[in-house]
């Protein structure tokens, strides 16, 4: 079914076939621009990487060759000369029907580049699919491109067709079975035009806004956050002429496809098809090996699976249990073979070794009382008694010396010899070649190697020799301790923060305790979206305009933009101490930021007493009566600032509310002064006794708890009463 | 059935000025020369529903609902007529008449709904899924002049028909995201909590909230009581469940009120019973129940609480609207006399239109389909009465012509008048040749003989001074 077999005379039909034929083209990018499977890409391009034994690149050629791709245009960049040799080896420059031609470049840095640099060589002459190496589907083209095509007659904006697949993430880790974020998509059910698109979910944000001009111009949209995007792209000719002039595009998504739909000028249109029972799947990260890797041997991927012969892979029998056997195996008889294990071609597998849900590659030797159990070991590895390996990714040529232990998501890249009884800690990354030093780039982009294409790997003796000599300057993260006896390699520092995400996207399950952790931290979140949706104002048929603060997320905002305000103003206030800056020019900057922030009066003035009172408080002091004494210096320093503020009793009291909040948050040290510093403001005119005893009576119904302050100052308050009332007598 | 019956007649809104007024509420505003609020009442009484609370806006306004209310129903209905102060909004009345509420649910609906949804079934919906609250959705209406003539105009191509932005489950049964009123017109928020629950919504900005609830009472007036600040039931209370929905707070302290109703199977139980139910019952269970097991069935330490909002969504062919602005008024009387005419209860003749016997019409007058004459009118000669509701005991001379307008009572209409789109309301004077186009004239005002108005509200002095 794969492979088309005697499409000899089509060519001598070309003549007579319609003119205006154009070979469906494809693009098959041959380097992921990510640095999701390092180390292992490091020495070699993640398209050949072996998925079931067969490299990746294989599966998307084939997929492309039964799809009726003609024509298909390898982009190679990373590694490029190993894809081509690889290629070169392979049957795929001598298809029929099926051209393959690759592009090699050495400076692209980004799929963006990518495109760029293919819309100069002005080979693709139509309607193309856009394909990563490594995606593994057996779905139908036929309809998506007709679609594709019966919109872009009638519309010329439909620029590209993306095809996605029901895939609900999971409501713990919110991200998908494939270990992507969750994506959030809105698409207009009748068209099926693609309105919204969110992955890399802001976890922060708890809603999605949805401009309130797709809601005019779409009289129903879907929302959807079960779906999955598939990265098979139906495009037109535009869009890489799109790349071309929006030269900052470079991430597929994140720019392209987000730029499209932001843009309405262009008015440039996605749409998608929807698979139901067909596969498609991108291989992201090493959580998607995983998966897709089961699914293939549990043949969801039909007919790209084990035992049928499309290319690159051997010849491999499927027995009972998911099990595939390739041929000469040497199996003890006392070895335990699991369900679902695929074992390579001239592997041999010694005595009470067990192996379950697993991948073994070719040329393996495995020794006896051996656990392998949901991993991946590569060809030609060497595997000696007693090792233990759970949910490992094990690559070629390493050696595992008897005892060595390789914890659950531990990534073991080529060659690497573990020493006897070592125990790699779960999560490690253990390659032969130093962890490169962080690149202050988009994390995202790998860069190519210096155009060699291939990476020498310094042979494991040279290395060994060297390796106490290849020390800290340049690999700050490696220490000799961690080497085991009789071993060599680094184990990579995962870098700051990347320890706690590091789980999310390896081989291994999810540990329970993580979910539970992250269950818990959902609830407590919940807790607190609750308690903000509990402060909504009202908002009666009649005062209307109240509505706009309705929705929770107006209140973060408002609130993020407050806080944003404040240490604006802090910093400006800041510097008019440091540079002797007059007062009326600071109130000058002061207006232009409230107005920048949409901010109030009362915001400025809480902001700027704020601000007075930080500056007391930094002011280095030893007691509170010199804390005091520096308050008291501040504040005639800068009343004059401060009262230019304080127009109005609102923004009086505001003043006083804010120094209670300093108080009991920020700037405890104040707390015993605040009755003194309460007086002080009288005294100095900035507070007159109306917002004092307003402020009195706000907070007489508040909690005890509130009521600190009010307690503190209440002789204050009560000489003030009294004063105003000898006033009126 | 144990549903008790809340009808917010309302009072006199300020968006119906002049047609409403001291003398005429809305809900007494004729419709096809009916009380707009008979509408819901035989609406209502049709599904048996005959023990009703009808909350008014001002005591004027309720002791003139309850006379009608009481002459015309009198043996029918048992109506119970509560008159709230002005401007609580629909929150605030309920808030007021709680005390009076004491069914397990409440059919809260709107008095000026004009609908041939049979409220049954939208009770059916919401006991179905032991909702917290459903509402009834229906199709947008179509505002302004269907195809021909211009009626109204003011609000014609400018506005699409949105009055809700709504987001449903894929079943279309729950409730997950409504917008109302000025929110409308903003940017869409979706809380991502509920998308992840559900995996799927479709926001419809084509349907509209008719304000037709069904509550759980414990919950409403928790609600109510919990959120002093909710002055609409329509731009807050349901807002604020449909949002809360996946983290109920109105069930929290519930316990005291599901013993009251003992039969109440709130979600508030706990995991495992909750599992051994969804076990036993075997059919699909909801987003929110899944959802309060917690994801995998890990027991989670608190448990989740949900509720659920439910929608009931009236069919295509179905015919809904509210009196809530001039435009409707017009709209609806131009439709229960013309295409919803079932909605009328007359029997209309072989022209399609409905001519008292009592009517007296002059030589070569015409009287055109989709036209209502109420009795002891007399018409001149020579006039001409297209799509249009006219009035009891109306005086019209010779040479008028009325399309696209509702006449009320006692109006005296003299020769030559023109008058198109609009509404002329009771005891008004229409002197010679006065030609009215979009205009709405207030109860009892003269327009002097000659003049001209278009798309202006004319009513006495006095009258506008005293609201």
């Amino acid at each position: 079914m794969v492979r088309k077999k005697g499409g000899g005379h089509r060519v001598s039909d070309e003549a007579e076939e319609d003119l205006s034929h154009v070979p469906l083209q494809a693009i098959l990018l041959a380097d992921s621009f990510a640095q999701k499977f390092r180390p292992i890409t490091l020495e070699r391009p993640k398209v050949l990487l072996p998925l079931v034994n067969v490299p990746m690149i294989e599966y998307t050629l084939a997929w492309l060759e039964s799809a009726g791709v003609e024509e298909v245009f390898v982009f190679c960049c990373a590694h490029a000369k190993q894809v081509i040799e690889y290629l070169e080896k392979s049957q795929w420059f001598s298809q029929p029907n099926f051209s393959v031609t690759t592009i090699e470049s050495h400076n692209s840095v980004s799929a963006g580049d990518a495109l760029r640099f293919i819309y100069e060589r002005n080979v693709i002459h139509g309607d193309f699919v856009l394909i990563s190496g490594d995606t593994v589907s057996n779905m139908s083209l036929t309809q998506a491109l007709q679609e594709h095509k019966d919109r872009r007659k009638k519309d010329s904006d439909a620029v590209m067709t993306m095809v996605i697949k029901t895939s609900k993430p999971s409501p713990i880790t919110h991200q998908s079975r494939l270990g992507t974020d969750e994506l959030f998509m809105a698409i207009d059910p009748n068209t099926k035009q693609l309105l919204y698109y969110e992955d890399r979910a802001e976890h922060m944000k708890g809603t999605i806004s949805l401009d309130k001009t797709l809601i005019a111009d779409h009289p129903s949209i879907s929302l959807y956050n079960d779906k999955q995007d598939c990265y098979i792209d139906i495009c037109s000719q535009e869009v890489l002429s799109l790349f071309t002039d929006n030269f900052d595009y470079q991430h597929l998504r994140r720019h392209f496809v987000k730029g499209l739909l932001v843009d309405d000028i262009m008015g440039y249109k996605i749409f998608t098809h929807e698979i139901h029972s067909s596969y498609a799947a991108r291989i992201d990260n090493y959580r998607s090996y995983d998966i897709i890797s089961k699914d293939v041997i549990q043949r969801w991927t039909y007919p790209l699976v084990p035992d049928v012969q499309f290319f690159g892979n051997a010849a491999t029998k499927l027995e009972r249990q998911g099990m595939y056997r390739g041929s000469d195996v040497a199996q003890s008889r006392y070895a335990q073979i699991g369900p679902f294990t695929v074992i390579g071609s001239r592997t041999s597998i010694g005595n009470n070794t067990t192996i379950s849900n697993s991948v073994i590659g070719e040329g393996c030797t495995i020794g006896s009382n051996v656990s392998i159990e949901g991993s991946y070991v590569w060809n030609n590895v060497t595997i000696e008694d007693g090792c233990k390996l759970k949910e490992a990714i094990v690559c070629d040529g390493v050696v595992l010396k008897s005892g060595a232990t390789l914890e659950p998501g531990v990534v073991v890249s080529f060659k690497v010899i573990i020493g006897e009884q070592f125990v790699i800690p779960a999560y490690s990354k253990v390659s032969l070649l130093p962890q490169p030093i962080k690149q202050d780039s988009d994390e995202e982009l790998e860069y190519a190697d210096e155009g060699s294409g291939t990476v020498e790997t310094p042979s494991i003796t040279s290395l060994a020799d060297k390796e106490l000599k290849f020390k800290s300057p340049e690999t700050p993260h490696w220490s000799t301790s961690e080497l085991g006896t009789s071993g060599s390699f680094y184990i990579w520092s995962l870098d700051e923060g990347g320890l706690e995400e590091e789980w999310r996207h390896s081989v291994a399950h999810i540990p329970e305790d993580k979910l539970a952790a992250l269950l818990q931290a959902a609830e407590n979140d919940l807790d607190v979206t609750a308690q903000d949706g509990n402060v909504l104002p009202p908002s009666g048929e009649l005062d209307t305009h109240t509505n706009s603060e309705n929705s929770e997320d107006d209140l973060d905002d408002l609130k993020d933009d407050s806080v944003y305000f404040e240490r604006e103003v802090e910093a400006t206030f800041l510097r008019a101490v440091h540079e002797n800056v007059e007062v009326d020019n600071v109130i000058l900057e002061v207006n232009s930021l409230r107005l920048s922030y949409n901010m109030s009066f009362v915001d400025c003035a809480g902001a700027i007493f704020y601000s007075i009172m930080k500056l007391a408080l930094e002011t280095p002091h030893n007691s509170t009566s010199e804390l005091q004494r520096n308050a008291v210096n501040a504040i005639t320093t800068w009343q004059k600032l401060l009262k230019h503020y304080l127009q109005s009793i609102d923004e009086e009291i505001e003043v006083i509310l804010k120094y209670e909040e300093m108080c009991l948050e920020s700037a405890k040290e104040f707390a015993p002064l605040f009755a003194q510093i309460l007086h002080l403001l009288y005294d100095k005119d900035i507070l007159p006794e109306e917002a004092i005893l307003s402020w009195a009576s706000e907070k007489e119904g508040a909690d005890d708890t509130d009521k600190v302050f009010l307690k503190q100052a209440e002789p204050f308050i009560q000489w003030l009463n009294e004063a105003s009332e000898e006033e009126e007598d | 059935m144990d549903f008790q019956v809340v009808v917010l007649a309302g009072g006199t809104s300020k968006k119906l000025l002049p047609l409403v007024s001291k003398d005429v509420p809305k809900a007494l505003l004729p419709v096809a020369n009916r009380p707009v609020l008979s509408y819901v009442l035989e609406l209502l009484e049709l599904s048996n529903l005959k023990n009703l609370i009808v909350v008014v806006e001002g005591k004027e306004a309720a002791v003139l609902v309850g006379n009608w209310i009481s002459a015309a129903y009198v043996d029918r209905l048992h109506v119970e007529v509560a008159a709230v102060p002005e401007d609580v909004g629909t929150a605030g009345a309920i808030r007021a008449i709680a005390h009076h509420l004491t069914a397990s649910d409440i059919l809260v609906v709107s008095g000026d709904l004009v609908c041939d949804v049979p409220p049954g079934a939208v009770a059916a919906a919401h006991r179905r899924h032991d909702a917290a609250v459903t509402t009834m959705l229906c199709s947008t209406p179509v505002s302004g002049p269907l195809e021909s003539g211009s009626s109204g105009g003011k609000d014609k191509v400018k506005k699409p028909g949105r009055s809700n932005i709504i987001g449903l489950d894929p079943s279309k049964q729950f409730l997950l995201y409504i917008a109302s009123g000025v929110e409308v017109e903003k940017d869409v928020r979706v809380l991502k909590s509920i998308l992840r629950a559900v995996g799927q919504m479709e926001i419809q900005s084509d349907l509209m909230d008719s304000h037709f609830y069904v509550f759980k009472r414990s919950i409403l007036l928790d609600v109510l009581d919990k959120k002093e600040k909710f002055r609409s039931l329509k731009l807050d209370v349901l807002p604020y469940l449909v949002r809360s929905q996946l983290r109920s707070e109105v069930l929290l302290n519930g316990s005291s009120q599901s013993a009251e109703n003992g039969n109440e199977k709130v979600a508030s139980v706990n995991n495992q019973v909750m599992l051994s139910q969804l076990l036993a019952n075997s059919a699909m269970p909801s987003f929110h129940e899944l959802y309060a097991l917690g994801p995998n069935g890990l027991l989670t330490a608190t448990t989740r609480r949900t509720h659920k909002c439910c929608v009931y969504i009236a069919s295509k062919n179905k015919y809904c609207a509210r009196l809530d602005s001039i435009q409707a008024f017009s709209d609806i009387n131009r439709d229960v006399i013309g295409e919803a005419s079932h909605l009328s209860g007359y029997s209309f003749s072989a022209h399609n239109n409905i001519i008292h016997p009592s009517v007296e019409i002059g030589a070569k007058t015409t009287v055109g389909p989709q036209c209502m004459l109420a009795e002891g009118t007399q018409m001149g000669d020579k006039c001409s009465v297209k799509r249009s509701v006219i009035g009891r005991h109306c005086r019209i001379s010779s040479n008028v012509k009325i399309v696209n307008s509702v006449v009320m009572n006692h109006v005296t209409i003299s020769d030559g008048c023109s008058i198109q789109g609009s509404v002329v309301c009771s005891n008004v004077q229409l002197q010679d040749r006065v030609v009215l186009k979009d205009c709405q004239v207030g109860a009892g005002f003269v327009v002097t003989a000659g003049s001209e108005y278009k798309g202006e509200s004319l009513a006495r002095k006095e009258k506008t001074q005293l609201q």
